[in-house]
């Protein structure tokens, strides 16, 4: 099963197991990760599950849709690797993805 | 305060969300008249406020219904026993009196004299984003705004507007007449808003009217409570110097716990402890329904929150009405309920 990594603002990552089909800000939700509210429930409508896609991922993770691209308009300190951790798929492909999680978001 | 100023109620709702809503219908069918408070300006809750387009398809009965199309049939279902909606307020205080009737106080100075609470606030209330820049706080109120709720304080003003939505033009459009230089500083060329207003605000821009900055907010530069500029970091990476005494960010709402948790309730991580027979906090007469409890097996589903509004109900009457016998009616049989719904 792909292994996701979190790393906090503070510099502090912890690795955690996710399941195929369960997006990105599901895993962290289940897993406790602090810092991802996902308040919309993964509706892609409240842009706090923004996270910054690790070196190296980006083109596997792809790119916001535009829907994506408008939520994080709500979002602080987008980056080109900016992306709503609701709207990323956890697939086999993404085993060993590592995601940062932005200063505030809420 | 004296309690004769206060609303007289049998139960107010906190929270005018899918659940908020249901519960007026199930307290109505006991007789018991609600009055509704809720910070935003408008019925629905997150389904209204976050996602009104959006299907949503779990509802029983309904294979697919929008945000607001539930919203609205809540409403129409709730309609015949006359709700009082207090909307744009927060209750902020409750005091437990000592006949057991709660005082509450909202933070626009509406007062309420009640027997029966009932939380269904969701994930709290909506309040603004605030932006994580150092020392924000300290310019809240004096240079930093998240509502305009009197136009006329902001004439004459240097104002810069941060963000892309809706709120955002609509504000920039509104005070450009009155301030003295108007700046709208967004990440992108696009904007997801109204397509009329983003085309008002490019004709502002077009003939001076406007400053717009394609950048985000870096840092705010004052004494710590008036703005003498803001920072910005340019799309190419460059910081862009933003002269203005006034910041509007407009970054959303999110979802805070806000004053419920210094009622002195059972909380675990802004979840309010409930019993599953009476969906009632650890403070009888104050109940808990909906995304806002906590108990074994919890789902947050709005249906969830339907069925713990109906069980809240018959322990609310037996509250109110100790030496009554409850009879339970279904409203496809009963003449008196049907007669209390109007329909017959």
């Amino acid at each position: 099963m792909p292994k996701i990594t979190f790393i906090e603002p503070g510099g502090k990552s912890r690795t955690v197991t996710g399941q195929s089909g369960q997006t990105v800000m599901e895993v962290a939700l289940k897993n406790d990760i602090p810092g991802i509210p996902g308040e919309c429930g993964g509706a892609c409508s409240c842009a706090t599950c923004h996270v910054y896609v690790g070196k190296g991922w980006t083109d596997k993770v792809g790119q916001a849709d535009e829907a994506e691209e408008d939520m994080l308009d709500f979002a602080f300190g987008v980056r080109d690797n900016s992306r709503l951790s609701c709207q990323i798929r956890v697939t086999d492909e993404l085993d060993g993805l590592t995601v940062q999680i932005p200063e505030q978001q809420f | 305060m004296t309690s004769e100023k206060a609303i007289k109620a049998d139960a107010v709702i906190i929270g005018a969300g899918p659940v908020g809503l249901f519960a007026i219908f199930q307290l109505g069918l006991l007789d018991i008249k609600c009055h509704v408070v809720d910070i935003l300006d408008k019925p629905g809750g997150q389904c209204t406020e976050l996602y009104p387009e959006k299907p949503i398809y779990d509802i029983p009965g309904f294979p697919e219904i929008s945000g607001q199309e539930l919203s609205d049939n809540l409403m129409q279902q709730a309609a015949p026993f006359s709700p009082v909606f207090h909307f744009g307020n927060m209750l902020e205080s409750v005091d437990r009196r000592a006949d057991g009737r709660f005082l509450l106080q909202t933070d626009r100075g509406v007062f309420f004299d009640t027997r029966v609470i009932v939380i269904a606030a969701g994930g709290g209330s909506f309040q603004p984003k605030r932006p994580p820049y150092r020392g924000i706080e300290g310019y809240e109120g004096h240079s930093v705004f998240y509502a305009v709720r009197q136009m006329e304080k902001f004439r004459d003003k240097k104002i810069l507007i941060a963000g892309g939505g809706d709120s955002a033009l609509d504000w920039a459009l509104n005070l450009q007449p009155i301030a003295k230089k108007i700046s709208l500083l967004h990440r992108r060329e696009e904007f997801r808003a109204n397509m009329d207003s983003v085309g008002k605000m490019r004709a502002l821009v077009e003939t001076g009217k406007l400053d717009f900055h394609i950048g985000q907010l870096k840092s705010l530069n004052g004494d710590g409570k008036y703005l003498s500029s803001v920072t910005a970091l340019g799309r190419d990476g460059a910081d862009i110097e933003i002269d203005c005494d006034t910041l509007l960010p407009f970054f959303g709402l999110t979802m805070k716990l806000g004053p419920i948790a210094g009622w002195g309730l059972n909380l675990n991580q802004n979840l309010v402890y409930v019993d599953t027979e009476k969906f009632q906090t650890s403070e009888a007469g104050i109940f808990a329904i909906g995304d806002i409890n906590s108990y074994p097996g919890k789902l947050k589903l709005i249906l969830s929150g339907f069925h713990e509004a109906a069980l809240m109900a018959q322990a609310a009457f037996r509250l109110l009405h100790p030496d009554e016998r409850l009879v339970f009616q279904y409203t496809t049989s009963s003449s008196k309920l049907q007669k209390k719904l109007g329909v017959l």
